[in-house]
């Protein structure tokens, strides 16, 4: 018994110590570069925390997938969305005219911009694929601004890590961390397939983030916040979803 | 724990046995399936039960499948399955829509998705370096004639049973079977998985583009899917008929039978 085992004991404790050293190391570098979701708590935290820091590490540039022009969609889906409220429909009735997208939090000059402020800016193109966590997708040109153009407007702080949006309709709000805030293909859309976005898709203004499922596309956008801090908002987990029981993070 | 260290070698029952009816191959002690096998077997179980019901679940917030890059309810399927949906806008012909579920179901499918990919990749570094792929998994050059092969596919045929001797190693339909299931049917449903996440797919576009689009890659998700849970009611269907109390024993303790536990 004794020489073995005594040999094995030590060997297995050390294996342990090196084991659990070293993932205190990895949670301290992970914390350290930004691998952590916010909702990296609870049941499912390990498998959120693993796919985060993993397509963190693989995706930080990577572009999504672009289709040609004769690979759009006939009928883009203007999936379920809960009956829009009157707010919605009194600035529905003058075109969205007086639709404003509020910037605030770390910047230098908070702004309200006008649909076609946004659309005065230089406006970029994509052929891309909105894909549903539920398993159906579409693929559609989506014209916009991109969403780093906006934060370079009002001038975001270098601190800052994430972009907290939000929806007109009522506790439908998302967020993003920088990398794909900054993305080149992270836009403000205002228009579908050359046309104003329909109301259906989002219209007038949807954010797109090609790289993460639909639900992170969050429609009728009317506030942006840049923090540092994304326990400021709701439960703190990053988002709504999250308290829905979803991911904060859709990259899978 | 002592002996099982110095047992390297299998070893006779070094003492007359009393009850010599026991045959010799029983009294072995090393286990017939490594500790490593053992608990990568268990906790791909467990996993393999997870994926499967929540990927059920997640089914069905959209029982319709398609072929090619898109698909929605405003395009044909290639077909769907006549079940309810969670979803109010997915015509199913049933007059009530099922509750959300796809929040967990997601969830448990990618943490059990990284839990089994991570034990199947300490399996495989082991199958590699420990010969058991080799020596447990790889046809024998004796199993290659055309004649044991038939002969062992004539005994599964029939529905023999496997005697004593044959409880130690695999024949060549389970070997063929078993590395038909390790490397390809779950390679290949990894694979299909990894081409819907919009995240992976952006760094390594060719995962999805090789399958022919991401509506294909789901369906084919599906279908390998199905190929997996036949393989788990033959393998269950398997150890009932060879003997379910001593295959159980053999992957939980790792000893065949009863009289040689606890030596």
């Amino acid at each position: 018994m004794t020489d073995i085992s005594r040999r094995k004991l030590i060997t297995t404790g050390l294996a342990a110590a090196a084991g659990v050293s070293g993932l205190g190391v990895a949670a301290h570098l992970a914390k350290k570069y930004g691998l952590v979701p916010p909702d990296h708590g609870g049941l499912y935290g390990l498998g959120e925390t693993l796919t985060y820091a993993t397509q963190r590490l693989l995706t930080r540039h990577s572009l999504a997938r672009e289709f040609s022009r004769s690979q759009i969609s006939e009928r883009p889906l203007p999936n379920e969305i809960a009956p829009l409220s009157d707010t919605f429909k009194r600035l529905q009735a003058r075109n969205f005219a007086d639709w404003r997208l509020t910037v605030d939090g770390m910047v230098d000059r908070p702004t309200a911009f006008s649909i076609d402020q946004l659309k005065s800016y230089p406006s970029r193109s994509q052929i891309t694929e909105l894909a549903c966590e539920e398993g159906w997708s579409y693929v559609a040109e989506w014209n916009g601004v991109p969403l780093s153009h906006v934060l370079d407007l009002v001038g975001a702080h270098p601190q800052a890590t994430h972009v907290v949006y939000f929806s007109i309709e009522p506790d439908w709000w998302e967020s993003l961390d920088m990398a794909d805030a900054m993305h080149p293909q992270t836009f403000l859309t205002y228009g579908m397939n050359g046309n104003d976005l329909p109301v259906g898709n989002g219209g007038p203004v949807r954010i797109r983030v090609p790289r993460q499922l639909g639900y992170k596309n969050v429609k009728f956008i009317t506030h942006l916040t840049v923090t540092n801090d994304l326990k400021k908002f709701g439960k703190g987990l990053g988002s709504a979803s999250p308290e829905g029981g979803y991911a904060w993070y859709a990259g899978i | 724990m002592s002996t099982l260290e110095s047992a390297q070698v299998p070893l006779a029952d070094p003492v007359p046995s009393p009850a010599p009816a026991v045959p010799v191959t029983t009294a072995r002690i090393t286990p017939r399936h490594s500790a490593l096998v053992r608990i990568t077997h268990w906790i791909t179980t467990l996993c393999f039960l997870a994926l499967l019901i929540t990927g059920g679940e997640i089914i069905v917030s959209h029982p319709r499948f398609y072929w090619g890059e898109t698909g929605t309810i405003l395009t044909k399927p290639l077909f769907r399955i006549p079940i309810p949906s969670s979803r109010s806008l997915v015509p199913t012909g049933y007059g009530y829509v099922l509750p959300d579920q796809n929040g967990w179901s997601r969830a448990l499918h990618f943490q059990s998705a990284w839990i089994a990919v991570l034990t199947g990749l300490l399996y495989g570094i082991y199958g590699v370096f420990s010969g058991h792929f080799r020596r447990d998994l790889l046809p024998r050059k004796t199993d290659l004639s055309w004649r044991s092969f038939s002969a062992a596919l004539r005994h599964h045929m029939l529905f023999k049973r496997p005697d004593e001797a044959e409880a130690w190693s695999y024949n060549l339909p389970q070997r063929l079977t078993y590395l038909f299931v390790i490397f390809v049917l779950f390679p290949l449903v990894i694979w299909t998985g990894l081409a819907m996440s919009p995240g992976f797919v952006s760094a390594f576009p060719m995962t999805v583009i090789l399958l022919g689009g991401r509506q294909t890659a789901r369906t084919l998700h599906f279908f390998i899917s199905i190929a997996l849970l036949l393989f788990l009611f033959l393998h269950v269907g398997m150890v009932c008929f060879a003997g379910f109390r001593s295959r159980m024993r053999a992957m939980i303790t790792g000893q065949l039978s009863p009289s040689t536990e606890g030596q």
